[in-house]
């Protein structure tokens, strides 16, 4: 096994059997994105030279008895989430050249527990996107078939851990985007429960959907990045005052007995044949494993799609309301203000970002609020109930990730409702706030990932975790590596 | 919807392809959502917030924060300790 493939928790056993040090499983990584980055273009900024004294400093670290969760592990960060004195462009020329003067608190968390950056990744602009095609700067690929798009918006973190060019990393979630990238490139994505992850340092873009969660290689790794990430934090206010349980301990537990759903909704036309058979035989490996599944019904993910796009542009177009060309980020010149606002956002902002700033301002503007912003929000309650109910009947529902394995490049970027329809399965779970886990569960006949769903309760990621690992080690697809 | 107007609001400079090609998606995209209007909401609250989340306090004590020289750094125009913008008033 080459040393880019390790997990977390190989790569921690291997160091501390002084098997390898963490500069050498830098070296490793290094080599690996030296090697195929020019095919996949997974990251926007590499961090090379200052990675490598973070290896050195974790092995003084190591000297003095630290044991910390992370310490000497590469690790990726989507392009979004602030990292002090390293630019951070959330893919958008508006913010090509910010160098954070702050630390979000997320990466001070990895921080802490002595992680090596690799690097910031691409992202659709702001997250605005579900194929990582609407960057500021270029297409991130697949690396199972490089013709294809490895989802969005984190696409460039899914393709870095699918490629070994990191050993795990960390994305946002707004309507998908860490699970849909996540299924599209056979790796395993969480989106915790809102409120579970500090969102401070994160660039905004939906603020009552944005959540930050682990993509990794397999199950365990994702556990333990959760163990890393969560919890209060002052500097978030929306970030809930619960304690944080280890999400190792409940790996390996059994699941028989336990009850999941399977919502027909999920089941709709349209959907590709091979993903409809992958998932139908991953249901056939719970009812193996013991666990209850049943039909349940969630009765409003029709109307998910529809209201998302009126939260999240609506949130959309207030938060991106402060590049305004005045504190930082690109400005034009202007014979006036109001120009220079103009033409600064018009210079600066691509077109998706454009369009969903003009949608949002529109659904709050006056005479329509009622009609689109309003409606949406009580919509989004009765999609919020659904998932209650169901919750009163079952421990975990599971679904496809998504309609279609990864689409060509391209193929949906000029029809924008297409585009917004491939988070169809992903999105209700935002909108109700609970927590959603993607795993691969099978391979298309042309050899690109298929991702299942696992849904939970609000807070309950330990259930999720755990079906998904006992899903895991059951199987053996996590195993399969792209040839790159 | 009266793209120029909302564009204003937006404050976004759009080319006239622009104008079309966004009212035309943005035309689509509303059509599409127009489906919410299938459901019957007159007894239902709307939720901006999942969680259960009121106001939250806390002691309103001095704190370290940003120095002036970082919180400017980023700023593509500043004199001492300002941002410049174009003259707003005549």
């Amino acid at each position: 096994m080459e040393l880019f493939d390790l997990t977390i928790s190989e790569a921690q056993a291997a160091i501390e059997k002084g098997e390898i040090t963490p500069t050498g499983l830098t070296r490793a990584v290094f080599k690996r994105i030296e090697a195929v980055e020019g095919r996949i273009k997974a990251y926007v900024t590499l961090n090379g030279e200052h990675a490598l004294m973070q290896a050195k400093e974790a092995e003084h670290r190591r000297e003095k008895g630290d044991r910390t969760m992370l310490l000497g592990i590469p690790v990726a960060v989507k392009d979004n989430m602030c990292t002090e004195g390293i630019r951070t462009t959330c893919s958008s020329k508006i913010l090509e050249n910010f160098i954070p003067p702050y630390e979000s608190t997320v990466t001070g968390k990895l921080k802490e527990q002595g992680y090596i950056l690799t690097g910031k990744t691409n992202l659709d602009e702001f997250a605005m996107g579900s194929s990582t095609e609407n960057s500021g700067f270029f297409v991130t690929r697949n690396p199972w078939d490089v013709e294809r798009v490895p989802g969005g918006s984190s696409g460039g973190s899914a393709a870095a851990v699918a490629a070994g060019e990191c050993i795990a990393a960390l994305g946002s979630d707004t309507g998908g985007s860490i699970r849909q990238p996540a299924a599209l490139c056979g790796v395993v994505g969480l989106k915790p429960t809102y409120g579970r992850v500090s969102r401070y340092g994160l660039i905004a873009f939906a603020s009552s959907l944005d959540q930050i969660g682990p993509i990794t290689k397999n199950v365990r790794d994702s556990a333990i990045l959760m163990n890393v990430i969560s919890g209060h934090d002052k500097y978030d206010s929306t970030s809930a005052p619960l304690p944080v349980p280890d999400f190792t301990s409940v790996l390996g537990q059994d699941i028989k007995g336990m009850k999941i759903g399977i919502p027909r909704e999920y089941f709709i036309e349209g959907m590709d044949k091979e993903i409809e058979v992958c998932v139908k035989n991953a249901i056939k490996t719970f009812e193996s494993l013991g666990a209850i599944t049943q039909e349940i019904s969630l009765p409003h993910t029709g109307y998910a799609v529809a209201v998302y796009y009126i939260l999240a542009t609506s949130e959309a177009s207030s938060n991106l309301a402060r590049y305004d060309g005045v504190k930082y980020g690109y400005r034009a010149k202007g014979k006036d203000l109001m120009d220079m606002y103009m033409k600064t956002r018009a210079e600066g902002f691509g077109a998706e970002v454009k369009r969903r700033i003009i949608l949002g301002t529109y659904a709050l503007s006056s005479g329509y609020y009622e009609a689109y912003y309003k409606k949406a929000q009580q919509v989004r309650t009765l999609i919020k109930q659904d998932f209650e109910r169901a919750f009163e009947t079952v421990d975990a529902i599971v679904t496809p990730t998504s309609p279609t394995p990864a689409f060509k490049a391209g193929e949906k970027t000029a029809d924008p409702l297409q585009m917004y329809l491939s988070d169809i399965f992903t999105i209700s779970v935002n909108l109700a706030g609970v927590p959603g886990i993607s795993i691969p569960c099978g391979f298309t006949s042309d050899n690109l990932p298929v991702g299942l769903q696992i849904i939970g309760r609000h807070f309950d990621e330990e259930t999720i975790l755990k079906i998904a690992y006992a899903y895991e080690q059951d199987t053996e697809w996590h195993k399969r590596k792209p040839v790159l | 919807m009266e793209i120029e107007h909302v564009a204003v609001l937006s404050r976004l400079e759009l080319a006239e392809d622009e104008k079309r090609l966004f009212s035309k998606q943005i035309n689509s995209i509303i059509e599409y959502i127009d489906k919410l209007n299938e459901l019957d909401t007159k007894n239902t609250k709307p939720t901006a917030h999942v969680l259960s989340i009121e106001n939250v306090f806390r002691e309103d004590r001095l704190s370290p924060s940003l120095p002036k020289d970082k919180a400017l750094q980023n700023a593509q125009n500043r004199t001492d300790d300002f941002y410049r913008v174009p003259k707003i008033i005549e």
